[in-house]
C-alpha cells in the first residue's frame, strides 16, 4: 500500500499548477447559469485552452492516477469544469474511441478535444429512467438512413449540442437488452424539438428532445445494429468511474469555509454543529481515500473502472447531501435566502441520490452482482 | 501512486486468517464464551510465535521488522476472528515490557475510563488503583473501570479500528451467506429487495472504512486515524445490528455468533473514550 506518486506524476502535478496558476486569470467572467449560448462558449473556449497546452485527451489517454491528479489540480485551482464538455470527454468521445471505426473516431473524436463541438445524452426516456432498457424510442431503417420517433428526458445541454449519443430500440421483437443500437445524431436535423425542464432549483438545467420522424445516416451508428445495449455499457463505466474526483476535492473545500463560517457567526461554539462537522471531515477524508483505491485498482486492472464506482456513489451522494444541510445549519434561517452562497448548491443535491442510477439501483447493483445474492423480482 | 495490497501483505493476511482459523476456530470460540474470563496462555504463545506482538520491531532486536500497514491487517483478521485478550496492549509494549513480543508476558493498559482483562494480565500500564469490576456486556473481554480518562494513543485507536473493520467485513459475509441460503415465502431471503439494500450497506459501510484505516496505516496521520477511528466504529456497530437483523429471529438467540461481533463492537467504539475526541481532532483541523 502506498500513497506517494511517482517523480513522473509529482512532475505532471507540478507543471499543471503553474500553468493554471498562469491562465486563470485570463479566463472571461463565468455566464450566469440560465445563459445557455454564454455557457456553451465559456465552456468550449477553456476546452480550448486545455487542447492548446497539451491536457485536451487527459480523460481519455492519461494513466488513471493522472487523471486524478489532473481533477484534483483542476478543482482546487478553482478551474471551470467540463460543463457543456461532459457527455462528449466523458461518455461519447470514451465510446467512439473504444467502438467507433477508424473513420469515426477521425470525424467525432477532434473536434471534442478541440472545443468546438457539444454533445449531449439521449438516454433516459419518460417511461425509461432507472430502467433503461425499457426505452422505446423507434428507428427504422429506411435507405442508408435510420428514421427515429420517441423522446428523450433529462437531456443536459440539449439545447447547445451539435449531436447527441443517442439510444433507439431498433427490434421491437428482440428481448429488450437485444433490440438496442448507439447512434450519434445530427442535432440541426429536421424532426427534433428541445423544451427545456426547469428543476426544483428554478433554472432549466436539462431538456426534454422530442424526436418526429428524425433522419440519422446509417453511417453514424456505432457499434452493430441492436448491439447497443453492449456499447452503452462501456459508457456507463466511465461515468461511474473517476467523475466525481473533482467533486469531492470541492466538498472539501466547502466543508472548510463552513468551518469558517460558522467560527465567525458564533455558531462553532455549538459542539453539537461542531462535531457534526467533524463527523463530515472524516467522511469526505474517507471518500478521498476511496477514490485513490478506486484509480489504483483501475490503473492495476488496465484502466476500466469495476464495481467499486457504485459502492463510491452510494456513499458520496448521500455525504453530499448530508454536507449541505450542515451548510442550512451554519446559516441559520439564511439558509431560506437563495442569494446565499450554499442554498443553491443544497437544491441541486437532491440530484445526487437520483441522476445516473438511483442509490436504490445502485445498492441491487451491489447486492446483486458484488456480494452475488439472488436476482430479485 | 499504488493505494492497493501488495503480494505479500495478501499473503501474510491470508497467512493469519489461516492461523486464526486453525488456533482460534468456531470451537474454541465457544469454549472461550462458555469460560469468560478465562485467558488461553497457549494461544497466547502461539500468537507471539507467529509475531502477532513482535511484528513492528525491528529485525536486530528480535522483531519481525514490518509495518503499521502490516499490523493493521493482522488486527483486521484479529477482528474477523473475535481474537480475545489485551492484544494491543500487548503489541504495544513488546520491545518495552519484557515477554511481551514472545507473548510469555500478557500486558494490559488503561484506555479512556476501561481496562480489559484486568485480572488475567501480567502486566498493567497505567493508574489503576480503585479500579472497579463491571459485568461486561461482552461475554469475551471482562472490563474494570477506572477514574479519570487516560486516552490510549492514536496508534491503539487506528489498530483498534482495524479490528472494526475485521468485524464489519465478518458481519458482511455472515448476512450475504444467511441471506442466499435462508428461504422464506419458497425464495432465499436475499432476492428481497428490503434484505438486498441491508447488505448492499453493510458492504458500503466496510469498504469506506477499509480505505479509511489502510490510508491511515500508511500515512499515521492523527487526522487520518480519527478518520479511521469514526468510520470504523460505524461499520463495526451498524454492521454488526444490520447483519442480527438479517438473521431474523435466528440473530436474538444466543447461539448465533451475531452478538458476539455486536457486543465486541461496542466495546471498541468506547475505547479512547469514544468518537468525540475523533470529532473534535477533526473539526479543530477544518477550522485551523
Amino acid at each position: 500500500m502506498d500513497l506517494s506518486y511517482t517523480p513522473e506524476e509529482e512532475d505532471f502535478r507540478a507543471r499543471l499548477r503553474e500553468w493554471l496558476a498562469k491562465v486563470l486569470s485570463t479566463l472571461p467572467a463565468a455566464p450566469s447559469p440560465d445563459d445557455w449560448p454564454g455557457r456553451r462558449a465559456y465552456d468550449l473556449g477553456w476546452q480550448r485552452m486545455l487542447h492548446d497546452a497539451g491536457y485536451a485527451d487527459v480523460h481519455w489517454d492519461a494513466s488513471p492516477t493522472i487523471r486524478l491528479i489532473f481533477l484534483e489540480e483542476t478543482e482546487r485551482a478553482g478551474a471551470p469544469y467540463v460543463g457543456a464538455n461532459f457527455v462528449g470527454l466523458l461518455h461519447a468521445g470514451p465510446t467512439i474511441a473504444a467502438e467507433g471505426t477508424a473513420e469515426q473516431r477521425a470525424r467525432w473524436l477532434p473536434p471534442v478535444l478541440r472545443g468546438e463541438e457539444v454533445w449531449c445524452q439521449g438516454f433516459s426516456e419518460p417511461d425509461a429512467g432507472s430502467d433503461l432498457a425499457a426505452l422505446r424510442t423507434r428507428a427504422r431503417r429506411d435507405g442508408d438512413d435510420y428514421v427515429v420517433s420517441g423522446s428523450k428526458i433529462w437531456t443536459s445541454h440539449a439545447e447547445v449540442a451539435d449531436w447527441c449519443e443517442l439510444l433507439v430500440r431498433t427490434d421491437p421483437d428482440a428481448p429488450r437488452h437485444r433490440g438496442i443500437t448507439w447512434l450519434a445524431m445530427p442535432m440541426d436535423a429536421p424532426g427534433i424539438t428541445v423544451r427545456p425542464l426547469r428543476t426544483l432549483a428554478g433554472s432549466a438545467e436539462f431538456a426534454e428532445v422530442f424526436l418526429d420522424e428524425v433522419r440519422v445516416p446509417v453511417a453514424n451508428r456505432v457499434g452493430a445494429e441492436n448491439d447497443g445495449w453492449r456499447v452503452t455499457m462501456v459508457t456507463l463505466s466511465f461515468e461511474r468511474g473517476t467523475a466525481f474526483v473533482g467533486e469531492v476535492v470541492a466538498c472539501r473545500r466547502v466543508l472548510g469555509e463552513l468551518a469558517r463560517a460558522a467560527r465567525e457567526n458564533g455558531r462553532w461554539d455549538d459542539p453539537v454543529l461542531r462535531r457534526r462537522l467533524g463527523r463530515l471531515e472524516a467522511e469526505f477524508r474517507a471518500l478521498w481515500r476511496l477514490t485513490q483505491w478506486n484509480v489504483s485498482a483501475a490503473q492495476a486492472g488496465g484502466g476500466v473502472p469495476g464495481t467499486g464506482a457504485s459502492v463510491f456513489k452510494l456513499r458520496y451522494s448521500h455525504a453530499r447531501q448530508e454536507l449541505y444541510d450542515a451548510a442550512a445549519d451554519v446559516l441559520g434561517p439564511h439558509c431560506l435566502d437563495l442569494d446565499r452562497r450554499w442554498v443553491l448548491d443544497r437544491l441541486s443535491s437532491l440530484s445526487y441520490t437520483i441522476a445516473a442510477g438511483t442509490s436504490q439501483i445502485q445498492r441491487t447493483i451491489v447486492a446483486e452482482r458484488v456480494l452475488g445474492l439472488p436476482r430479485g423480482r | 501512486m499504488r493505494f492497493q495490497l501488495t503480494g505479500d501483505q495478501r499473503a501474510l493476511r491470508a497467512g493469519v486468517r489461516e492461523l486464526l482459523e486453525r488456533r482460534f476456530g468456531r470451537q474454541a470460540l465457544r469454549a472461550a464464551v462458555e469460560a469468560p474470563g478465562r485467558l488461553d496462555r497457549g494461544l497466547w504463545r502461539s500468537l507471539g510465535e507467529a509475531g502477532f506482538f513482535a511484528l513492528r520491531l525491528p529485525e536486530p532486536d528480535g522483531g519481525v521488522g514490518l509495518g503499521m500497514p502490516e499490523a493493521v491487517l493482522l488486527f483486521e483478521e484479529a477482528g474477523r476472528a473475535l481474537l480475545p485478550g489485551p492484544l494491543i496492549a500487548t503489541h504495544l509494549a513488546a520491545g518495552k515490557v519484557p515477554g511481551a513480543a514472545t507473548g510469555e508476558t500478557v500486558v494490559t493498559c488503561v484506555d479512556g475510563e476501561l481496562v480489559e482483562w484486568l485480572e488475567a494480565a501480567d502486566v498493567v500500564l497505567g493508574e489503576v488503583t480503585g479500579a472497579r469490576a463491571m459485568r461486561s456486556v461482552d461475554p469475551l473481554t471482562p472490563l474494570h473501570r477506572v477514574r479519570g480518562a487516560t486516552p490510549a494513543g492514536p496508534v491503539a485507536d487506528l489498530l483498534s479500528a482495524a479490528e472494526q473493520l475485521g468485524t464489519a467485513d465478518r458481519v458482511c459475509e455472515l448476512a450475504v451467506q444467511h441471506a442466499r441460503t435462508r428461504e422464506q415465502f419458497g425464495r432465499p431471503i436475499g432476492s428481497f429487495q428490503a434484505v438486498q439494500h441491508l447488505c448492499a450497506d453493510l458492504l458500503v459501510r466496510t469498504e469506506i472504512a477499509r480505505t479509511a484505516v489502510y490510508a491511515a496505516a500508511v500515512t499515521a496521520d492523527e487526522a487520518d486515524i480519527a478518520a479511521a477511528r469514526l468510520l470504523a466504529d460505524e461499520a463495526a456497530v451498524r454492521g454488526a445490528r444490520d447483519c442480527l437483523q438479517v438473521h431474523g429471529g435466528m440473530g436474538f438467540t444466543w447461539e448465533a455468533d451475531v452478538h458476539l461481533h455486536l457486543k465486541r463492537a461496542w466495546l471498541r467504539a468506547e475505547r479512547g473514550g469514544g468518537g468525540t475526541q475523533s470529532e473534535e481532532l477533526l473539526a479543530a483541523r477544518l477550522a485551523g
